[in-house]
Order: structure tokens, then sequence, then C-alpha cells
């Protein structure tokens, strides 16, 4: 069957199983945008190609698959340079498909020519120019093959349009042939034999688990073994609802804007047990200083993850998931037995008694739990709007961040029950994702509600979206919590920099969100007090046929607490005002 | 720096890759990315069909910082395999090119040089000669020393090869986990 490159293109495609896109058209891509009206690819399209970008992050986020976007040659390619950084830093599946010039302008400053694989190089796991159409099946079989496997991430793939009109016979690869690409699954037994060694003599261990969990569908696992060791389990910022935040045994977030509780016992621990994460500068703080007493067991599925920021004493490099599995096994062949009360676990034959050290995460629980003060009238508590909106909806509810204050209140205020409820821009911290993100959530997931919480700076950045989510009848929900300011930044002026606010100010009604949701089909609504939140929730929650933006007028010199200051060590942890003074 | 702690610094990477477009430009992008200086590159073809090319590339560097650039090159899907060649463990070899400006009264001083290192003259001018001299890198440094006393108008080196020395286990550190 002879088929044009383009043709090749979206067939590849659908044999890969793509079911949306999220793109928008030029002229290098054009070839490309026609047999799509023939395709069973629903194609869903943007106001910009960032959009499309993030739409495709948040749909991978929260079903597991790949998210595919496709945009033409040029500006269309850089403007979704954001989000393939994104993704690349927090590792989600993307395949990004972009128009190029024909390959004879190739290196002739052509219209609209860009050298996107030179620039997408660095942010990219892997990027392809085809330069014939009979590569095309093969290249994109690889691309799948790579952004998913392994340590998942984005690729692109550069498409010249005489590749695309082109004429090729059409063939499946049975397999990718990519002999310098081999990632790693299982963990070494004996690594895994000496990792059950530590766990069993610890006293203080705490499991650190990263996004790499919900990459590796570990969740279950994960909580086996917590259930088994009766060990403390923090969730980064990646792994929020990896385990769920109601079980005895979870302490939250860690990491600069981390509880207390989770931030100290890492820094006290005398065992890391670190499955899927990467010692972020945002969680260790000053890595010099940070956890001093800790031995550390560190699995990752990037063998190049171990030792990069803190050398472990057992590194082992896997999948998550089965290496987990293999440490179950383990802890089971040294006679340990389950222990049915994790918070009070301890005392088995063999294994170390915890009760000590649960003795002392509770006198931290108490001492040191998130606190805010709450206000009868304006202005709202941004916090507070985050608990309302948790208790006004279920616990299977997708909650997209952008990037700010909002963000470490959303993560820090959310009770997280699942895994693939939470999406938000950790590695990069890309303001402007949460719109196009929860957009991208709600087409993976329809039957699930996705709530957007949003500061006012990120929502300007991106808003736009909302008019493709009105158009696609994707009913998506937005919380902007509205601070009239680019709030951490003020936040980070008024600690570091003695009050001296410079170029934060944005304005609480500049522009008025009410009127511009309703100009993007959207239902607008603009809540001032504290009474006012819980019926505006309410209602949005009552609308299920078109988008939703309800403005929150927040407290605009609210902090988020507790903080660690950039380059400080946990130790120098920043508690709330209130709780200044409290013993440690 | 002295030569001696210069060449402690120095590390021979072995780096075979599947022979694809901008394979060079990745690699050495991870180098650049981290600030490296690539002191040396030599990359040809390994196999008759030009499927894999090995890249020999010396850079300058601490072993801590090194063992990560190998695990990100590592990363790379067009890397098949890397091996770090210990200067003890490795045979290398260079090829140095220089023009030599040597009238009548020096040429035969030059020739006798390049005869005693084992190089030969490729080309002859009225007041110039071009001299091909294949060695190991430290026979190659000691010859340019001795070119010092002569005006060189240009002077070439490729760069190091190497491979591993027969019967030494240098360690494929592509497999190190
Ligand atoms: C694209 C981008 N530009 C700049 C920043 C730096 N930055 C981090 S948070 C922030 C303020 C965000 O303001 P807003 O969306 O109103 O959230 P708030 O902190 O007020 O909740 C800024 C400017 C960023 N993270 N991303
Ligand atoms: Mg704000």
């Amino acid at each position: 069957m002879e088929l044009t490159g383009a043709q090749a293109l979206i067939k590849s495609l659908e044999m890969e199983g793509v079911e949306v896109m999220f793109g928008l058209p030029g002229g290098a891509i054009l070839p490309v945008y026609d047999p799509i009206i023939d395709s069973s690819i629903r194609h869903v399209l943007v106001r910009h190609e960032q959009g499309a970008g993030h739409m495709a992050e948040g749909y991978a986020m929260v079903t597991g698959r790949p998210g595919v976007a496709m945009v033409t040659s040029g500006p269309g390619a850089t403007n979704i340079v954001t989000p393939l950084s994104n993704a690349y830093m927090d590792s989600t599946p993307l395949v990004v498909v972009s128009g190029q010039v024909s390959t004879a302008s190739i290196g002739t400053d052509a219209f609209q020519e860009c050298d996107i694989t030179g620039v997408t190089m660095g942010i990219t796991k892997h990027n392809w120019l085809v330069k014939d159409p009979a590569d095309i099946p093969r290249v994109v079989a690889e691309a799948f093959h790579v952004a998913t496997t392994g340590r998942p991430g984005p690729v692109l793939v550069d498409v010249p349009k005489d590749v695309a009109n082109g004429r090729m016979e059409w063939y499946w690869p049975e397999s990718v042939d990519l002999p310098g690409y081999r990632p790693v699954t299982v963990g070494d037994p004996e690594a895994v034999r000496r990792a059950a060694e530590l766990i069993r003599a610890a006293r203080r261990p705490v499991i650190y688990a990263g996004g790499g969990i919900l990459k590796a569908r570990a969740a279950d696992v994960l909580r086996a073994l917590a259930d088994r060791t009766g060990i403390p389990v923090v969730t980064t910022l990646m792994a929020r609802g990896a385990f769920p935040d109601s079980h005895p045994q979870c302490l939250g977030m860690p990491g600069m804007h981390g509880n207390y509780t989770a931030v100290t016992a890492m820094q006290r621990s005398d065992l890391l047990i670190a499955l899927g994460t990467r010692f972020d500068d945002r969680v260790t703080g000053n890595v010099a200083r940070f956890a001093p007493e800790a031995k550390v067991v560190h699995v990752d599925i990037d063998p190049a993850e171990l030792g990069k920021v803190r050398r472990p004493d057992v590194g082992i490099a896997g999948d998550c998931r089965l290496v987990i599995e293999e440490l179950l096994e383990a802890l089971a062949a040294t006679g340990q037995h389950a222990r049915a009360d994790g918070s009070a676990a301890g005392g088995e034959a063999g294994f170390g008694d915890l009760a000590p050290w649960w003795d002392q995460l509770h006198r931290w629980q108490e001492q040191f739990p998130l606190h805010y003060e709450p206000t009868e009238g304006p202005p709202i508590k941004p916090q507070m709007v985050i608990e309302t909106l948790r208790e006004q909806t279920g616990e299977d509810t997708i909650v997209v961040a952008g990037v700010g204050q909002h963000q470490m209140w959303a993560s820090q205020y959310w009770r997280f029950e699942h895994p693939y409820t939470w999406v938000n821009s950790g590695g990069a911290g890309t303001m402007g994702f949460a719109v196009p993100a929860a957009v991208g959530a709600k087409v993976g997931r329809p039957d699930r509600t996705v709530w957007a919480i949003d500061g006012d700076g990120c929502f300007q950045m991106t808003a736009q979206e909302l008019v493709t989510a009105s158009a696609e009848r994707i009913p998506v929900k937005i919380a902007i919590l509205n601070n009239a300011y680019l709030g951490m930044v003020r936040q980070w002026q008024e600690m570091f920099y003695g009050e001296r606010y410079s170029e934060v100010y944005l304005s609480p009604d500049l522009p008025d969100y009410v009127k511009w949701a309703e100009a993007m089909g959207c239902v607008g609504m603009r809540v001032e007090s504290p009474d006012e939140v819980l019926p505006a929730i309410e209602k949005a929650n009552s609308i299920d046929d078109r988008p939703v933006v309800v403005d929150f007028r927040t407290d605009a010199f609210e902090k988020v607490y507790p903080m660690v200051p950039a380059g400080a060590s946990n130790d120098d942890i920043v508690v709330h005002p209130a709780h200044d003074g409290r013993a440690r | 720096m002295s030569p001696r702690s210069r060449e402690s610094r120095l590390h021979v990477l072995s780096v075979l890759v599947e022979n694809k477009a901008g394979v060079l430009a990745r690699v050495a992008g991870l180098f650049s990315r981290r600030g490296f200086n690539i002191s040396s590159l030599a990359v040809a073809p390994t196999d008759e069909g030009e499927r894999f090319s090995r890249i020999t590339i010396v850079v300058d560097v601490d072993a801590a910082p090194l063992e990560q650039v190998v695990h990100q090159l590592d990363k790379l899907v067009n890397v098949v395999e890397i091996s770090e060649l210990a200067p003890a463990d490795a045979v290398q070899g260079e090829l140095l090119l220089a023009t030599v400006e040597a009238g009548p009264a020096e040429r035969s001083q030059v020739i006798e040089l390049v005869g005693v290192f084992g190089g030969e003259v490729v080309d002859v001018g009225t007041s110039q000669l071009t001299v091909m001299l294949a060695g190991r890198p430290d026979q190659l440094d000691s010859f340019e020393r001795l070119l010092e006393g002569y005006r060189v108008a240009g002077l070439q080196r490729t760069g190091r090869v190497a491979l591993p020395k027969l019967g030494a286990s240098s360690p494929r550190l592509s497999q190190v986990g």
C-alpha cells in the first residue's frame, strides 16, 4: 500500500494507539493536517502551542499514556519548547511532532525555519529529523518506545514538508532496533538484599517517595512496603497521591515548603529509603548539611541519578515497582512479618524498634501542624478556599496547580488519597501550566472532576486555552487564588529583600477575570468574602456543560509556611510565626 | 598547571556510537553543558557498513564529575558503549603534521630530527618542509618541544585514538550500575 509520508505519520500514530492529540497547524505541517480529517484520532485545536504541550502533559500525567502534540515549524516549534523542558524535568512521556521546511531548504534561513532538533537536544530524551518518508513508521515506533520506557520523557520528531508529501510503501515495524538504548528494569538481587538488611537495622528510617513511584505504577507496592515495615513515608511534590495522606504513616510533603515533621524526619533519619526520586535541591536544602546521619538506599530507574547528588550506601538501578517487589520478598525471606498498626510499629524479631521514632514524629506533628489564621471577613485566606474545595469534591477529583504560593498551599492543604489525582509542574516550575494541563487532564479522564488551583499571575499566561476548552466542550474548573501579586516572589522580597517590592504587583481587578471568563465562553464568578466561598464552589460543582472560573479575592500578604530559605539547611526551617518558640 | 597534574586529570573515553546525524553534537553538548573542556576528540566509523563509529574523547576533568557525564552520555539513545581507558591500560596513538620554516641550512637538521622520531617528510618547498609523525601522544609532545627551536608555520594534531591494552581490563563504564 503506497501512502504519503503524512498519511504514514497519522497511521503510525493510530498504530501506537493514540486517541487524542493537541496542536495547531501551519505551513510546514499542512500536509500532515490533511489526513487528520479521515483519522480516528481526535485533534484538539489549541490557541497557543504552549497550551498543546501542557495539555499533552496533563493528559499523560493522569492516564499514564504518552501525550501527543503537533505543531508547525519555526515559531510553532519554539512555542512548545517550554512544555518539552517541563516534561523533561518531570519525566513525563510526550511525543511532539513538528513540521520543518523542506529538506532542500534546511540551513538556508527559509521562511519559518528553525533548527528545532538542535534547540531541543538538551530538553528531550531524544529527537529525530526525518529525511525519508520510508523512515516515518520506524521513527514513530522508536519515538513512542523511547518516550514511554525506562525513565519516561519527551521526544520530538521533526518532519520536513517534502518528507510529508513524499511517497512510501506502508509497513509497521515489529520491533525497534536501538542498540544504544537498554533501560534497566529489575534490581541487582545482592543490592536488594543489602538494602533489606539496612531496613531491618534502622531505628529512624524514612521512606522518601518520589514521582518515580507514579511512573512505575508502584503505589500499591509502596503501600505494601509501608504496611509491612511500619516505616513513615514522605511524598515529594511530584509524588503527592502516591501514598494516601490519610494513612497513619504518611508524613506528607518534605522540602522547601514541606511540613515540619516531613522535613525534620528526613533530617534526623538514620536511613532514607529513596524510591524514584532525585534529591532535588528543593527537597534537600543545603546538600552538605542534609540528613547528616542517614544511610541512603536509593532506587531509581535512571542509573545517572544514583550518586548524582548524594552518594547512596546501596544504589539500585531498576524500575521502582519491580525493585519494591524484590525488596518485599527479601524482607519476607528474613522472617519479617507484617505490622498491622503502622503508627505503633516495632519490636518484631530481627527488626529495629520504631516506637521511639514514632513517639518523636508524633510530638513534632502535635507541635508543628500546618497552620494559618482563618478570618471572618475579607480578604479570604487562600488555605481556606482549598480546604473548602477539598471538602466539597470527591477524593477522586483531579487537582491541577500553577506555580507559586497557590501551588504550595494546594499541595499542603489538599488531602490526596489516590495516585494520579495531582498534576503540577515540579522541576521546571512553569507558570501557566495549570489551565492547559487541566484541559489535557480532563480530556484524558472525562469521568473525573478536574479543578485547577491557579494564581492570578499564572492564569494570565495561558488563560486563552479556556477558549479551547469552551469550543471543545471540556468542562474544567479554575479557582484563581487572586492575591493581586506574583505572590511567591513577593514573599521572597518581603522575607529576604527587606520588603522592597520590585515588579510584583498585578492588581486584583485588572483584568476583570469574570468578564474575561465570560468572553471565553466560561461561567465566571467573583468571591470576595469567606462566607461566599462555599456557595460559589457548590455552584461551580453543579455546572458540567462548560468551564467555570472563580476569582477568589485572597489575602495578598499571606505567606507560605513552613519555609526553608534557599541555600539554607533544613535544620533552619522557618515555622509559622504562631509556632515560634515552641520546643523543637 | 604542571604537565604531570594535567595528565592525571586527563581522561580518555572511548565511546561507541550509532553513526547517525547529530550524534557528535549530542555527545559534545553533554560536555559543554557542564562546562567541561574537551581537550581532543577523534571520530571514525568502526565497521564496513558504517553503522557504528568510535569517538575517542580526551577530557580534562576530575573523576567525580566525569562519572556523572559518563552516566549522562550512556543515556543518549545513540551511544552504545562507553569505556574509560586509564592511560596505563590503553594503547594510544596520535598523528601530527607540521610545516617548518627550513632553508637549506636547517633542512638537514629537521630531516634528522623527524627521522629520530620515526616520522617522515611529506612535502618539501624552497624554504619549508612539511613533516608527518605518528606515535604515542607523549612522543608527539617531545617532538613538538624540540620544534620550538625552529619557526613553525603550521602544526596540526589529530587528537588521540585509543584502545584497551591486550589483557588489560578497563571497566566498561556503560555497564556500571
Ligand atoms: C514562566 C515563569 N516565569 C517566572 C517564574 C517565577 N515565579 C515563580 S512563582 C511566581 C509568581 C506566581 O504568581 P501567581 O501566579 O499570582 O501565584 P502566587 O504565588 O501569587 O500564588 C513567579 C513570577 C516562573 N516560575 N515561571
Ligand atoms: Mg498571585
